[in-house]
């Protein structure tokens, strides 16, 4: 973070454009594209909620972000650390009960967009956010579902924002907390699960898209300066290649000055805690 | 009627070893007081509800309050794990602890059934999920109009439910503004209900006719905690200390730290505890 501040200044200093940014950045700022001006986000903390909120700050300024503490069209002016920091009520239109948020909200399918992440990722889009090891005796025991379960079946279609490494992209989940397309791809539709599903994953080495008709997760884009190779280094699974898959558009200035300014205000506000980037 | 008690008489009064109990607070106004208070009391064998366990179930569990815990999302939100709970599933400590998993969704619907007297709630839900193979509770009914198959789950009952709120009129009636969670639902859910307030007023001051205000009748005991939320916060008092919750990763991370903490923190009883109402 420092040197790539330093690395900026630098450049500033010698008329040299400002085009350096962390494999952390790109990730966010291409999964806030995937964002459009009229959809309605059901928002994740951490890594979903930085992309939502700068989808809001840059190219969809409409965009209505809910986060199921209840807060309908929030507009935080810095990242919330939970789900229900009081920042996210105060610039809420209004604040519904939770109970309300599931059941009308949600379950109701006034939701276009659920941004979600985890521990664990298959080639179908499941996600696990349970257990890693056994579920009675699990070797990490993670939050668990929270709202996700449900996110996952009743938007209409479902973002996946996740850093890429091989325990993340597993060939097989150790628990199916959220159904993307289904174990093998077809469950999904066989259950009767009308909405889309799993639509993009965003890393920080690039952005997948489902096969069409397998529904399995290929490489859409490679993020600059990314290799195949790197991508199939940490994939578990035998990841496949899109024939038309090219570079993910590197981010612009007013994309990474917008993001580097809502987390220095977020980092102000939460007394230098961390933040997910 | 809600009577007004001191903290330490209405803990006393109304959590019960081996009770259900249901601490709610969904990041907002959590009753972090009357849970330390139930650490003093060293209640056992508590059957702990909450959707959000957060910090004040780890430390409930830590101290061995707990055998079992009903949840939905057992993290530290934007921190990461809650290693006390993690201890007690992952290895025992200090105790066993029996874990019944649902996602928010269905534990919303069973506290709204609970409160409704209903015997279970019925909600689209668990689609494709592997929850309902790890958790009994989790079933399945079939529409009679549709034929859709649909999920349900028990209602959420339980001795006490014990929530935070930001003020009570001297006829015992308790105002709850900003995030409100599932706080209406869990108190109607349970038997006995039990409201630590930041202040009694002469007037709730209540601006808007739907206003969430709970009736004086549908409470029991009510004790006045000024600050009784914190670290969490209190909408129009004061502000979610972030700062301690990113500090508790590193002090219950350690089993000895922890224990030093809630000596220091917790188990001298602050006045609050023993005071009544002005």
């Amino acid at each position: 973070m420092d040197r790539r501040r330093s690395d900026d200044r630098a450049r500033a200093r010698h008329g040299v454009p400002v085009v350096t940014y962390t494999p952390a950045e790109m990730m966010t700022v291409a999964a806030a594209r995937a964002l459009a001006n009229d959809d309605i986000c059901f928002v994740g903390i951490g890594l979903p909620s930085a992309a939502c909120n700068l989808a809001r700050l840059t190219h969809a300024p409409r965009l209505r972000l809910l986060y199921e503490s209840g807060t309908l069209d929030t507009k935080p002016r810095v990242l919330p650390l939970s789900i229900g920091d009081g920042e996210l009520c105060e610039t809420a239109l209004c604040t519904v009960p939770v109970v309300e948020m599931f059941q009308y909200w949600l379950q109701g399918g006034r939701v276009t967009v659920g941004f979600l992440g985890g521990a664990q990722v298959d080639r179908y889009g499941n996600l696990n956010s349970t257990v890693v090891g056994a579920y009675r005796r699990p070797k990490v025991r993670l939050p668990g579902s929270g709202g996700a379960t449900e996110i996952a079946t009743h938007c209409h279609r479902i973002f996946i924002v996740m850093r890429h490494g091989v325990r993340a992209f597993v060939e097989t989940l150790d628990f199916l907390t959220s159904m993307g397309h289904g174990r093998t791809g077809t469950e999904r539709r066989a259950l009767g699960v009308r909405t889309e599903g799993p639509a993009l994953i965003v890393t920080d080495l690039c952005t997948m898209r489902p096969h069409p008709d397998t529904r399995e997760f290929e490489v859409a884009s490679l993020h600059p300066g990314v290799t195949a190779a790197d991508v199939r280094e940490r994939t578990a699974w035998a990841v496949r290649f899109r024939g038309d898959a090219g570079e993910t558009p590197p981010p612009r200035g007013e994309e990474l000055e917008a993001l580097r300014d809502l987390q220095d205000r977020t980092r102000r506000a939460h007394g230098g805690s961390h933040v997910d980037e | 009627m809600a009577e007004f008690l001191t903290l330490r008489e209405a803990v006393a009064r109304y959590v019960k070893a081996g009770d259900r109990v249901a601490l709610e607070g969904f990041t907002h106004l959590i009753p972090f007081a009357a849970g330390h208070e139930i650490i003093r009391q060293a209640v056992t064998d508590l059957t702990l509800i909450r959707m959000t366990p957060d910090l004040i179930y780890d430390q409930m569990i830590g101290c061995g309050c707990a055998a079992k815990l009903v949840f939905s999302w057992g993290g530290n939100p934007g921190v990461g794990s809650l290693h006390r709970l993690r201890d007690a599933v992952e290895r025992d400590w200090p105790r066993p602890l029996q874990v019944e998993e649902h996602s928010h969704a269905a534990m919303a619907h069973a506290y709204a059934a609970g409160a409704a007297g209903m015997p279970c709630a019925i909600l689209r839900a668990y689609v494709g999920s592997d929850l309902p193979g790890v958790n009994p509770n989790i079933r399945t009914v079939t529409c009679p109009f549709t034929g859709e198959p649909l999920a349900a789950v028990p209602a959420l009952r339980m001795e006490t439910t014990i929530i935070h709120a930001q003020k009570a009129d001297r006829d015992g009636n308790v105002l709850i503004s900003g995030i409100v969670g599932v706080q209406k639902e869990a108190v109607l859910a349970a038997e006995h209900a039990v409201v630590t307030v930041e202040e009694v007023v002469d007037d709730l001051g209540v601006t808007s006719p739907n206003a969430v205000v709970l009736p004086s009748w549908s409470l029991d005991a009510i004790a006045v905690v000024p600050g009784g939320a914190r670290p969490s916060y209190a909408h129009g008092y004061y502000r979610r200390d972030n700062a301690f919750y990113t500090e508790w990763d590193a002090i219950a991370r350690d089993r000895d730290r922890f224990r030093r903490w809630i000596d220091a923190e917790v188990m001298t009883a602050p006045a609050h505890a023993t005071a009544y109402p002005s």
